[in-house]
């Protein structure tokens, strides 16, 4: 599902990202991505979003070069990924309803097909009650699950998660992770950046360790012991 | 449902959303918008009192090209035939809107109508030798003054004719007038242009900067650049839209009575000037005024977003 083939990434200052790594990951797979701050993280969740382009080495996702991508098909590339972030992302001015509408309304579904998947992204993420209420009337737990059903509303292929726990308590992060997991059970590609070890160590998934933008552990069921 | 129905269908709920968004920046930016209305409306208004005026203008001008005469006189002894084959060879011509022949016995009357009008019996002793026997002429009304020298020339080298007679002057200072006209109706206009294309510029580029945080989102999420530009260019026209109708209508109720009262209050205006039919006026104010107000909305936006928004 996802190929890069000795990805470098330097940034003009000459500090390097990424520095040759390569990794495979699997069709339905959940993998964690850790590390310490500027070990490279963020950059390979940019490069997989195409917002970054390699300074060197292939990116393939779903068989697609990136590389060789042209601008134009940029966003039809991206509707095969849902993107969650630390800082939610919400839109305030909109309610819970319309934020996850927003993202169907992007990649031009009907509204009669709307009214349909936005109430059943907003059961899986348990919010089903609250879909007049504005991202400030939410807690952080529950802003993180609209950004959450907003990522999935699109069915994407793979859904990239950058510190989706960063700003949760350790109740909410588990309930995320847990999402997370019923997400990948349903056939999702999840790949995870984060630096909550309680939350690796728990999970027994697929762990990548990066420092100083070199991988330095890649296990399977593992914790994260590594990352630091 | 048929995947082209529900294309259309796809269609209409992504121009109702792209409409719903750009007036829902219009109302997020209320003022910034207000105030390109604003101005929009003013250009458009001033746009408008000079195209009144210039029309005006114009429509007297005409007028009085069309008072503006040629005389042309043959040679002692030319022949009818000559006569009228020079007279279609005139009408054929550009700038020439008729032309009157005259005989020599017309000539004799409206001359004895001019000079001895009051003592008719000078005259009598011409009754049977008509001294303007050989001066048959054409009266050649002219449509554009400034062909008026070519023609001339022209005219004169035709079999026949003797002489002819025009006054280059008037036509000088009428089609020179025309000219000035002219230059100063496109300095105003690409003046009047230039600030609206700013402000909506101006306007739109807040907009981005307020929903750079949506845009961004739009971008992850997949949308493509005409559906992230779409809403803008919706705000442009719109502010386009609103800012020409507010002072098309307002030009039309004002010019309306304007002329009315002027023509009412100031009889003597009326036998040397005649103000334009204001729908006579708006069947070209209205389109072109509208079409000024869309098109500098729609290019405002469109490039503004273009520079801002680039992937």
């Amino acid at each position: 599902m996802i190929d890069l083939d000795n990805v470098t990434k330097a940034y003009a200052k000459g500090t390097h990202a990424l520095n040759g790594i390569s990794l495979h990951i699997d069709k339905g797979e959940f993998v964690f991505i850790t590390g310490s701050s500027g070990s490279g993280k963020s950059t390979l969740i940019k490069l997989l979003l195409k917002e970054l382009e390699p300074t060197s080495g292939t990116i393939k996702v779903n068989g697609i070069t990136l590389g060789r991508m042209k601008n134009r098909a940029i966003p039809k590339y991206r509707r095969m990924l849902g993107v969650v972030f630390q800082d939610f992302r919400l839109l305030k001015d909109r309610n819970v309803y319309d934020n996850i509408a927003f993202a169907q309304r992007v990649v031009i579904t009907p509204t009669k097909q709307i009214r349909k998947n936005v109430p059943a992204m907003l059961s899986l993420v348990g919010l089903a009650e609250k879909y007049k209420s504005f991202p400030r009337q939410l807690s952080g737990g529950e802003q993180q699950r609209v950004a959450l059903a907003r990522a999935l509303v699109n069915s994407p292929k793979i859904l990239l998660a950058d510190e989706p726990t960063g700003n949760l308590d350790p109740k909410n992060s588990k309930e995320i992770m847990r999402l997370l997991e019923i997400i990948n059970e349903r056939g999702t590609t999840v790949v995870v950046v984060t630096h909550n070890q309680e939350i690796v160590d728990e999970m027994k998934k697929r762990v990548i360790v990066l420092d100083k933008g070199v991988i330095v552990h890649d296990e399977r069921q593992a914790g994260y012991t590594y990352a630091d | 449902m048929t995947s082209d129905r529900l294309g259309i269908r796809m269609r209409i709920s992504t121009i109702g959303y792209c409409l719903k968004q750009g007036l829902k920046n219009i109302w997020r930016n209320k003022m910034f918008s207000l105030a390109s209305i604003a101005t929009m409306s003013a250009c458009i208004f001033l746009f408008g009192i000079f195209f009144a005026v210039v029309q005006n203008f114009q429509s007297i001008v005409r007028e009085a090209e069309e008072a503006v005469t040629m005389i042309v006189y043959f040679e002692k002894g030319t022949s009818q035939e000559i006569m009228d084959a020079v007279g279609e060879e005139i009408k054929t011509r550009d700038g020439v809107a008729s032309v009157q022949f005259v005989t020599p016995e017309q000539a004799w009357d409206s001359f004895k109508g001019v000079y001895f009008a009051e003592r008719p019996e000078l005259a009598e002793g011409f009754a049977d030798d008509n001294p303007l026997v050989d001066y048959a002429h054409y009266e050649v009304y002219l449509n554009d003054v400034s062909l008026q020298a070519d023609l001339v020339t022209y005219i004169e080298s035709l079999e026949g004719v003797r002489r002819v007679r025009a006054s280059q002057e008037v036509a000088d200072i009428l089609s020179n007038f025309n000219l000035l006209v002219g230059y100063i109706s496109i300095a105003v206009i690409l003046l009047l242009l230039c600030v609206s294309v700013f402000l909506i510029s101006n306007t739109v580029t807040i907009g981005i900067a307020v929903r750079k945080e949506e845009i961004a989102i739009m971008r992850l999420i997949g949308a493509t650049n005409s559906f992230i530009k779409a809403p803008f260019v919706v705000e442009g026209i719109l502010i386009g839209l609103i800012g020409a109708a507010l002072p098309l209508g307002l030009l039309y109720y004002l010019y309306n009575s304007l002329t009315g009262y002027l023509e009412e209050q100031f009889n003597l205006l009326t036998g040397f000037m005649k103000f334009l039919p204001v729908n006579e006026l708006f069947e070209i104010l209205l389109p072109t005024g509208m079409l000024l107000g869309v098109g500098i909305g729609f290019f405002g936006s469109f490039f503004t977003i273009r520079k801002h928004l680039r992937v």
